[in-house]
């Protein structure tokens, strides 16, 4: 199959370009989603937009869709200069997304939710007439649905069917696909690339966003990786290049910055994680019997591409997610599927991903805020009532010891900047004197110096005898703070590393291939 | 380029200026909420006086006249408490309801059976007669109460256990309260047919001032009664609830993330249970305070007279504290009294309406710097 591919690939490098975008450049308050990006897609074939979450890639894309509009550069659709103020111009134009989110109306047939928002028809509803031809378009491109199907009624993989029908009979050319396969089974992958496939065949051209480079190989012509908002590889021959290379340049390297990092000598096993398992929010298995330890003094970095069950993972140690198998020890007692209060009293802490919506109440006072674990506690409960002024002693003393900058502890904390706020939640946390601390991105869109203060505090944290898991994305931040990194991928914990070092095996457990077969791959994963 | 793509608006003719509106980052000085909610207080007077103005009345002299006629002597303001008092339970009913974000629309049902229960006491009767007004008062209290309570707790127990909608489920148990009173009150109780029960006995009646004009003559003919003070009282246990006591401190959290407070280890569905029957009691407490204080007899009309959507307003306005709900219940009853010697109906519901949207669309001021633009100077 690979071969074959290859033979596409070089032919299809002569075909005429479709889309060619030119020094993109598109910002959000506070990021740079995009910094002079250049893409280019030629008719025919399958070119996969590569990278971690939060490079660039759906952002790109939702700019050549006309759902965003750059700040600066331009967009050619065979050669012609175009300027989408809206979806509708770029479908005119025939570019069509399929979003990871589907658009459809649950109520409605497949056949009305294709015809949605078109002008034709105009009054008398034929459907008869229109489901023919849409069972047609279907049968054509190996999109086979029932057009009369309630939308309610189809399983994911036929709802993603029925958006690329839409886009297909809004006379689609280019259909760009964000992260396709997140929402199939094993068992429909292989089905779903034969179907873009044979829309190849038929002169389209797809653009598929993925981070799993299995499939990149298995189905693209071409690749074009993306990193931080830019682009570090270029439409690179699919059949030219390795995973490794690919891995290397998703993942990359910056400019290393090391902060003090304190030898201390592991003490008590602290968390024990044994065999879980444990489902996602669709009741699809997120974790697959996840096993590990840390001790006490030791920080154990998580690394993986978002959405491969780190969020379900501290979930389920944290007590907010059932899990389905095995068991979670925290100092030495079952933890696993008891209330969060239970835990939190055993000495757990716990700094989720969502500053505003998990790890805080927007609209309350910081007082309010920092009081939350421990207000059933004397001194701040004092009884039934609380304690006000010892609720305000404790949040002035944090608001002071952890260099929290707001106006007053009155103030609400959705007024605080994300440093801040994640100074409040740290505050709450660590001052428990913890014995475990999950934090989960604890960094994640924070200024350069607030990542530095946040870091600090986990490494004081260690030093102080505190067990840490560290969920991040970040690499860097991984090699500054951990002891020893495991990866995740799919649910399943991929090996453990000890450095940076090993930061190309870490590339590849990223994106899929367990420790063991890169170990015994031998010379050919030392790039 | 951005150029280009606002070339062809440029051609156009633009306003010279533009609003501009950002969310606000910093929390504005403690006066601005007091001043912007007295402006539109202000605003939705203006408009009332307007539509007033419309009707062919007299706008200002209206509102002198509603000012004269709820606070002009000791006899009219003793007017106004008794207005007043219903209200103030209701909005305390939905203050505590809404503070945990749910919607309570059912406080006017809540109301209505807390009467019934009171009532249910004299009319089954439950104690005879002559039994001494310590022992019925306390007793009518405890049976509005509980009866009140139950119309919260079954809304609560259908959101807790099976996410009912609170909205709909509270609103159509006002219409099952209301032909409930009417059945007992037709079919059961009713005083020679007419459409209300028996006058109560006089120890089961609520003190009123005039009651110690033999000692005070000055209270002659004044009907505020002991249902007021009961009120005050508990808008003062409320406010410690809410900000002082550590339920208090779940409520505001669960009203705010019910996710952190979940995590917190609070018990969310249990709490939900609970604080629609302490709604549902106070509510109750009310129609109690309305049936013994007031109407002295059990009779569906004066009981459905719209408390407890009136204590929506209130609650809002008073922005959910209980201390403020106190002045904005007497500034409502106030408005009720005399609003019926302007029209019985329609232009006080008017204001009261106005007031509401008026306020509810300055919430908007509070969120957001408005600053205007020229446009021409921006590109």
């Amino acid at each position: 199959m690979t071969n074959e591919m290859t033979k596409a690939s070089i032919k299809e490098t002569s075909q005429p370009l479709m889309v060619e975008m030119r020094g993109i450049i598109k910002r959000f308050p506070g990021v740079l989603a995009n910094d002079h990006v250049d893409f280019d897609l030629r008719q025919g074939e399958i070119h996969t937009l590569l990278g971690e979450n939060g490079a660039g890639k759906s952002t790109l894309m939702n700019v050549l869709a006309g759902l965003y509009r750059q700040e600066s550069g331009t967009i050619y659709v065979k050669g012609r200069e175009v300027d989408f103020s809206s979806p509708r111009d770029a479908i005119n134009a025939g570019i069509g997304m399929v979003h990871q989110h589907f658009m459809l109306v649950p109520s409605q047939t497949v056949t009305e939710n294709i015809l949605l928002g078109l002008d034709k028809p105009r009054f008398r509803m034929n459907l008869a007439e229109y489901d023919q031809i849409i069972a047609d378009l279907g049968k054509r491109f190996g999109l086979e649905v029932d057009p009369k199907a309630k939308i309610w009624q189809l399983s994911v993989g036929e709802q993603q069917r029925v958006e690329l029908l839409k886009m297909l009979y809004r006379g689609a050319q280019v259909l760009i696909l964000d992260e396709p396969t997140a929402v199939l089974a094993p068992v429909e992958i292989e089905g779903f690339f034969q179907t873009l496939r044979s829309m190849v065949k038929e002169g389209k051209s797809v653009i598929f966003i993925s981070h799993k480079l299995q499939e990149v190989m298995d189905v693209s012509d071409r690749v074009t990786v993306m990193r931080k908002g830019k682009v570090t590889a270029p439409g690179l021959i699919t059949s030219q290049t390795t995973r490794q290379e690919l891995a290397h340049q998703m993942v990359g390297r910056d400019v290393v910055f090391h902060i003090d990092k304190k030898p201390v000598v592991p003490g008590e096993v602290v968390l024990k994680v044994e065999d879980i398992k444990c489902e996602n929010d669709k009741g699809l298995p997120a974790l697959n019997s996840v096993s590990f330890e840390i001790r006490s003094g030791e920080i154990l970095g998580l690394a993986g591409v978002a959405g491969n069950g780190q969020r379900e993972l501290a979930q389920v140690i944290t007590g907010m997610r059932k899990c389905t198998n095995g068991t979670v020890w925290l100092s030495g007692e079952e933890i696993c599927n008891h209330p969060a209060s239970f835990s939190i009293q055993r000495g757990l802490a716990y700094v989720p991903e969502d500053r505003t919506h998990e790890g805080s109440s927007p609209n309350l006072s910081i007082t309010d805020n920092v009081i939350m674990k421990n207000y059933r506690k004397h001194p701040i409960s004092n009884g039934w009532m609380l304690n006000v002024s010892e609720a305000v002693n404790f949040a002035e003393e944090l608001k002071n010891a952890y260099n929290i900058i707001a106006p007053s502890i009155k103030t609400p904390v959705r007024m605080l900047s994300g440093g801040n706020l994640q100074r409040v939640i740290l505050a709450r946390e660590i001052s428990g004197k913890p014995a475990l601390i999950v934090a989960v991105q604890p960094t994640r869109g924070l200024d350069v110096g607030a990542i530095e203060g946040v870091q600090r505090l986990l490494l004081a944290q260690r030093e102080a005898g505190s067990a840490i898991l560290l969920v991040s994305e970040e690499l860097e931040e991984l090699f500054a703070l951990s002891d020893r990194i495991a990866v995740i991928y799919e649910g399943n914990l991929m090996g453990e590393v000890h450095g940076e070092n090993d930061l190309d095996a870490i590339g590849l457990m990223m994106t899929g291939t367990p420790l063991e077969q890169i170990r015994k791959g031998g010379t050919e994963t030392n790039v | 380029m951005s150029d280009s793509t606002a070339a062809p608006s440029s051609h156009r003719w633009r306003f010279p200026i533009r609003i501009n509106l950002e969310p606000r980052l910093k929390e504005p000085p403690t006066w601005y909420p007091i001043l912007i909610t007295l402006i539109a207080l202000v605003v939705a007077l203006v408009m009332g006086g307007i539509m007033i103005a419309f009707v062919g009345g007299d706008p200002i002299r209206s509102y002198l006249h509603i000012a004269q006629a709820s606070f002009g002597n000791i006899g009219v303001l003793s007017d106004t408490f008794v207005k007043a008092t219903p209200i103030l339970f209701t909005s305390l009913a939905c203050a505590i309801a809404f503070r945990m974000r749910l919607w309570n629309i059912g406080a006017e049902g809540q109301f209505i059976m807390g009467a019934f229960g009171a009532s249910a006491v004299v009319l089954t009767p439950l104690l005879p007669e002559n039994t001494s007004p310590w022992i019925f008062i306390p007793a009518m209290m405890l049976a509005g109460i509980i009866a009140g309570a139950l119309w919260g707790f079954i809304p609560g127990f259908l959101k807790a256990r099976y996410n009912v909608n609170e909205i709909i489920s509270t609103l159509m148990m006002n219409y099952i309260a209301l032909s409930w009173v009417n059945f007992w009150v037709f079919a059961v109780w009713t005083e020679g047919g007419f459409q209300m029960s028996r006058k109560f006995p006089t120890a089961a009646w609520l003190p009123r001032l005039l009651d110690y004009a033999k000692m005070a003559p000055v209270l002659r003919g004044l009907t505020t009664h002991l249902g007021f003070v009961i009120g005050v009282v508990a808008a003062i246990i409320l406010w410690f609830i809410i900000f002082r006591s550590r339920w208090g401190y779940e409520i505001r959290l669960m009203g705010d993330n019910p996710r952190a407070a979940q995590y917190a280890g609070i018990n969310i569905a249990r709490n939900t249970i609970l604080v629609m029957m302490v709604s549902g009691a106070l509510a109750g407490l009310g129609g109690m305070s309305e049936v013994t204080g007031v109407i002295h007899r059990l009779q569906s009309a004066p009981l459905a007279a719209g408390y407890g959507f009136t204590g929506i307003i209130v609650a809002w306005l008073s922005r959910l504290n209980p201390l403020v709900i106190i002045l904005v219940s007497i500034l409502f009853g106030a408005l009720l009294l005399a609003g019926r010697e302007i029209q019985p109906s329609g232009v006080p519901k008017m204001i009261q309406g106005m007031i509401l949207v008026c306020l509810i669309a300055s919430d908007f001021f509070l969120r957001y710097n408005i600053s205007i633009v020229r446009t021409g100077k921006e590109a």
